[in-house]
């Protein structure tokens, strides 16, 4: 990231070099077109290269930012709509760096096995929200449930992957 | 989540961005006002992060890499990294008035947009950066209304620290920041509850509060009703729900300079 900030293009090729494989599989994860997802792909880190700055490397970790950036940005191309979050505003805290092929299949694993164990409404439901882009208003509408149930089990979804990686 | 477990579901939502309409509105402004409420949304969106590697696929092709850094060697860096140092010189010019009017009319700003954001989807690239320069300038306000932020009150040498209050109120945006240091602690269930005085009509409730270990509270944005007229603010104690009217004597009160 050192590099990046004084404009290192070589900085720019290791990091793509790096994360570019998960920022793909998420992008063509929530868009299903090749195409698209490498539209995706070049934007995200067309858009770190621009602002290195917006990465704030005290608030988490640079792989699980890129995931949340690229998430945010194929479902708003799934969605056919302008970028709506700026890639200043998206702060989370510590999580797994995912920077080599091994630590991300062993934290992949975790997470199917988390998802395997969920009720298949909740998962649904997750995945919906997630991968789909979907409000909570519209997953209730899909599945004919009140909304308090769908806020309920989208949050007790995350709260048991957090759990599964605290441990 | 220290007494904010009703906005634990709305965050987890907001976190994934399918939290819609009213109620992302009034999260995002309890957001502005809540470090705690921040601090999960925060450790949600980790969350998210890891949802992401569920994904897996193919590796990109190879011509995405070149195109990339042909992109890249054709586009000069035009952003200038950040400095640690203080960002703008020019804020340590303002008087703690002017500072807390910049607040106020940013804040405003900031909750407009984020209506505009919830309802017009379509204006989403100028909403966007909008909401980022206005988030700007709530970094740059940050040390007013976090409650991390050490306050400092001076008065008179030898005199002993009085509760004080400062209620800055924009009339034609609805918009109102109070600060105050040096509030005495409050009996259990019990908060203190800015009201509002109009030049006619009753007492208007300005939002409920309670001190932090040291007696300082901030109140940003509570609702009121548009183009309220103040003649005066002024702070009573009531049971921590707040209170529609006053029942109790009044602690403080000021009128404008």
């Amino acid at each position: 990231m050192t590099g990046l900030k004084t404009g290192d293009q070589g900085a720019m090729a290791q990091l793509y070099d790096r994360y570019s494989s998960v920022v793909y599989a998420i992008a063509l994860r929530v868009l299903g077109d090749t195409g698209a997802a490498e539209d995706v792909l070049q934007e995200v880190f067309l858009q770190l290269w621009r602002n290195p700055s917006a990465f704030d490397a005290a608030r988490g970790s640079l792989g699980s930012w890129l995931a949340v950036v690229t998430r945010n940005r194929a479902i708003d191309s799934l969605r056919k709509r302008r970028p709506e979050t700026d890639i200043e505003n998206v702060v989370l805290s510590v999580a797994p760096d995912l920077a080599s092929d091994a630590e991300r299949a062993r934290a992949a694993e975790k997470v199917r096995g988390v998802m395997g164990t969920m009720a298949p409404a909740q998962r649904s439901a997750l995945e919906m929200a997630y991968w789909e882009g979907m409000s909570h208003s519209e997953i209730a509408d899909k599945t004919g449930e009140p909304l308090g149930t769908v806020k309920t089990r989208i949050r007790a979804g995350l709260i048991a992957l957090r759990k599964a990686f605290q441990t | 989540m220290n007494g904010h477990e009703q906005y634990a579901e709305d965050l987890a939502l907001y976190a994934l961005d399918a939290l819609t309409g009213e109620d992302r509105v009034k999260l995002a402004q309890h957001l502005a006002t809540c470090a705690s409420c921040r601090l999960e949304l925060e450790q949600l969106r980790g969350d998210t992060a890891l949802l992401a590697l569920s994904a897996a696929g193919p590796r990109p092709p190879q011509r995405a890499r070149q195109r990339l850094l042909d992109a890249v060697a054709r586009e000069p860096r035009t952003v200038i990294a950040r400095p640690n140092a203080p960002r703008l010189a020019w804020w340590g010019w303002l008087g703690w008035a002017a500072t807390a009017a910049v607040l106020v009319f940013a804040l405003s700003l900031w909750r407009e947009n984020l209506t505009l954001q919830s309802t017009l989807a379509s204006a989403g690239f100028q909403a966007a950066e909008s909401a980022r320069q206005l988030d700007e300038l709530r970094k740059i306000a940050a040390p007013i209304i976090e409650p991390e932020a050490q306050r400092v009150t001076l008065v008179a040498a030898k005199a002993p620290p009085q509760p004080q209050g400062k209620a800055f109120y924009l009339k034609n945006r609805s918009s109102l920041v109070f600060l105050a240091n040096n509030m005495p602690a409050l009996p259990p269930q019990k908060a203190y509850e800015l009201w509002l005085i109009p030049t006619n009509g009753d007492p208007i409730p300005a939002g409920v509060f309670k001190p932090d270990s040291h007696g300082s509270a901030t109140v940003v944005n509570p609702p009121l009703p548009a183009g309220a007229e103040a003649k005066a603010f002024a702070i009573t104690v009531e049971n921590e729900a707040g209170s529609p009217k006053p029942t109790s004597p009044v602690l403080m009160m000021g009128t404008g300079e």
